[in-house]
């Protein structure tokens, strides 16, 4: 019979505070009114952001990207980058406030791959959040296909 | 199109087409048409070998009470539609609005980039219905056209057309038009849809005046001169390499009588001819205008479709689909790739590249102001006379010119776009006014603007403000591609008319 050792005993409460903070943190995308997507990673700290599904639809075959610099500092709402179709360039606004740490430099050289999958690997940028409460003011799935349904 | 300020801007327009489309209810019908008092184009005698008789088909209101509307709906409110708009919806096409007009931008079948290339390698159908058709006749028809043009519409041969502006009395355009000579007396015209309201009170106004000016009254007016806005037709546009095989399948060779040839392969960029389409159901349509023209720079024909009782529905929509067929070499193609075609082509489009604040020489279209017009002392005036023979003489005495631009590699210069001069600190020197990636170029960003007189000659080195940095761009001369307009004989002589003349 297997015992349990010390290390293994855990508060029974503290245990599923830690697992709802975890959920809270790796849970679903949220997501922007204007069409953009934040997802953060495990540690809670790093945000990968794109444009959505709907928003790629409505641009057409993407034909440029513009990238922010990585190190660029920039608030909620800022314009960090652009993309373009054939027909128009649309801005790229920030979700949240903090840091780019990293840009998707595939999407200089393949710009279409944001019209192959806007929410996987045609992500934009990653950003270290400054203010995670920020993060609580956007949209889950549920009320981004509602907005966008109206 | 202009930058847009986020995602959610561009997204407007296709979020209140959306809208549209899910508020209607399956089985809406078209709204009510009234029975058309327009004249229709007159289809030719068959007995007459000269020209045109001219005559107006009134045609009188049924015993049952319908409402008296235009062809298109009338409603301030909502989105007009074409006839075609039914076959469109069927396609699955995108739509959007443009000049109250809910058209199609694009299709499912094929996004923007593949759309354009595929009319510049096959042949796409434009519905071009929303654009504005016009017929003017009488023996004051010619002289008033040359009064609100710089064309020389007197030397214009019967069935042959001419791309020309009409002029506010500044010499600014009011809007540009394709005019052709149905006959001695007679002439068809198409004007831009977005110009619409400003068009009719424009011409209304003129001709009011013109009349005055020759002492002819009110009540002998129709005697003089008769203008008709064609309401209830339909204009489609066939372009592509592959547009005279496809037609010439359509076209009935009528080997009992034989009034105007139906080998296209006679009909020369710029000339008309009328022309009876055999349906695949066999039946034939009556003669349809068709006009070897267009605005891709690619060989095409525009093709008038007159109403059957007020309604051209369903003819536009038997020749459409006859043309399309299976999609195998002709696709219908919607606004976007018009747009991005007729920029590599380097057509203007009004509101943008060209407008009341440009006369033809400031537009590079200088040379539509006939060669026999170019005189002061000429009898004929037209509007902006004075002001625009100066510029002629003296183009450096224009202040700013439309030219081309090649931009480097990067985001692309779009409309409103300041263009800088980066040897003079970044100095303003002109705006873009068009402006895209060319999907027949490679992703070449091309545009068009106007320019400071002096900054104008090709090979111009020159900045572009996109965002926050300068891009490099040069002046170029137009159509960025050659144009493949068909001419049996291989004479390029009007070629030189379609390049931007930036060496005065």
């Amino acid at each position: 019979m297997a015992s349990r050792c010390a290390e293994d005993v855990h508060d029974e409460t503290s245990l599923y505070d830690e697992f709802a903070t975890m959920t809270t943190r790796i849970m679903v995308k949220k997501y922007t009114e204007e069409h953009e997507w934040i997802e953060m990673d495990e540690g809670g700290k790093i945000g990968t952001m794109g444009i959505t599904e709907y928003a790629a639809k409505a641009l057409g075959d993407v034909v440029y990207v513009e990238l922010p610099e990585v190190g660029m500092e920039c608030n909620k709402g800022d314009t960090i980058g652009a993309v373009e179709s054939v027909k128009s360039a649309s801005d790229i606004m920030s979700p949240v406030s903090g840091k780019i740490v990293e840009s998707n430099e595939a999407l200089s050289d393949k710009p279409a791959t944001i019209n192959k999958g806007p929410e996987a690997e045609g992500w934009f940028a990653k950003i270290e959040v400054q203010d995670q409460s920020e993060l609580e003011g956007l949209m889950s799935k549920e009320e981004y296909d509602a907005f966008e349904k109206d | 199109m202009p930058p847009t300020r986020g995602i959610q801007n561009a997204l407007k327009s296709t979020i209140r087409a959306t809208r549209q489309q899910i508020r209607q209810p399956e089985g809406l019908k078209a709204p009510t048409r009234g029975v058309c008092t327009c004249s229709v184009i007159p289809t030719p005698s068959k007995t007459h070998q000269a020209e045109v008789r001219p005559f107006v088909h009134q045609q009188k209101l049924p015993t049952r009470v319908v409402p008296q509307k235009r062809c298109a709906s009338t409603s301030t409110t909502e989105l007009k539609h074409t006839p075609l708009y039914a076959v469109h919806k069927e396609a699955g096409a995108k739509t959007g609005p443009f000049a109250g007009y809910d058209m199609p931008l694009e299709y499912p079948d094929q996004s923007h980039p593949e759309s354009h290339r595929w009319t510049r390698e096959n042949a796409s159908l434009f519905d071009v219905s929303h654009m504005v058709q016009h017929k003017l006749s009488g023996p004051l028809a010619e002289e008033f056209l040359m009064t609100i043009t710089p064309s020389s519409i007197n030397t214009l041969q019967k069935h042959h057309s001419s791309l020309s502006c009409l002029l506010e009395e500044s010499g600014g355009i009011i809007d540009d038009t394709v005019i052709t000579r149905l006959g001695r007396e007679s002439f068809y015209f198409v004007t831009n849809a977005g110009c619409r309201e400003t068009d009719l009170a424009f011409i209304k106004a003129q001709m009011k005046k013109f009349l005055e000016a020759k002492g002819i009254s009110k009540s002998n007016k129709d005697e003089n001169i008769k203008w008709h806005v064609l309401n209830c037709h339909s204009l489609v546009a066939l372009q592509g390499p592959k547009a005279q095989e496809v037609l010439q399948k359509l076209i009935f060779n009528d080997t009992e009588e034989q009034t105007y040839s139906p080998d296209l392969s006679t009909l020369s960029f710029g000339e008309s001819r009328w022309l009876q389409f055999t349906l695949p159901d066999g039946m034939n349509t009556p003669s349809l205008l068709i006009s070897r023209t267009g605005y891709t720079g690619e060989d095409g024909f525009e093709i008038s479709i007159p109403p059957e009782n007020g309604d051209s529905t369903n003819l536009a929509t038997a020749i459409s689909k006859a043309m399309v067929d299976d999609g195998s070499v002709v696709r219908w193609a919607g606004l976007a790739a018009r747009d991005s075609l007729r920029l590599e082509a380097g057509m203007c489009l009004y509101g943008h590249d060209i407008s009341t604040e440009t006369t033809p020489p400031m537009a590079a279209l200088g040379w539509i102001v006939g060669k026999d017009r170019r005189s002061e002392s000429a009898a004929l005036v037209f509007n902006g006379q004075k002001t625009i023979l100066q510029q002629l003489t003296s183009p450096k005495s224009m202040t700013e010119r439309r030219v081309g631009f090649l931009v480097e590699k990067g985001p692309a210069a779009r409309e409103g776009a300041q263009i800088v001069d980066p040897d003079k600190d970044n100095e303003v020197i002109g705006r873009i006014t068009s402006g895209c990636p060319a999907p027949s170029m490679d992703g070449q960003n091309i545009a068009m603007g106007l320019i400071k007189n002096g900054y104008h000659k090709s090979g111009t080195k020159v900045g572009i403000k996109v965002r926050k940095s300068v891009r490099k761009a040069e002046v170029s001369r137009m159509p960025f591609i050659p144009s493949k307009f068909y001419r049996p004989d291989n004479k390029d002589k009007d070629q030189k008319e379609m390049k931007n003349n930036t060496e005065k």
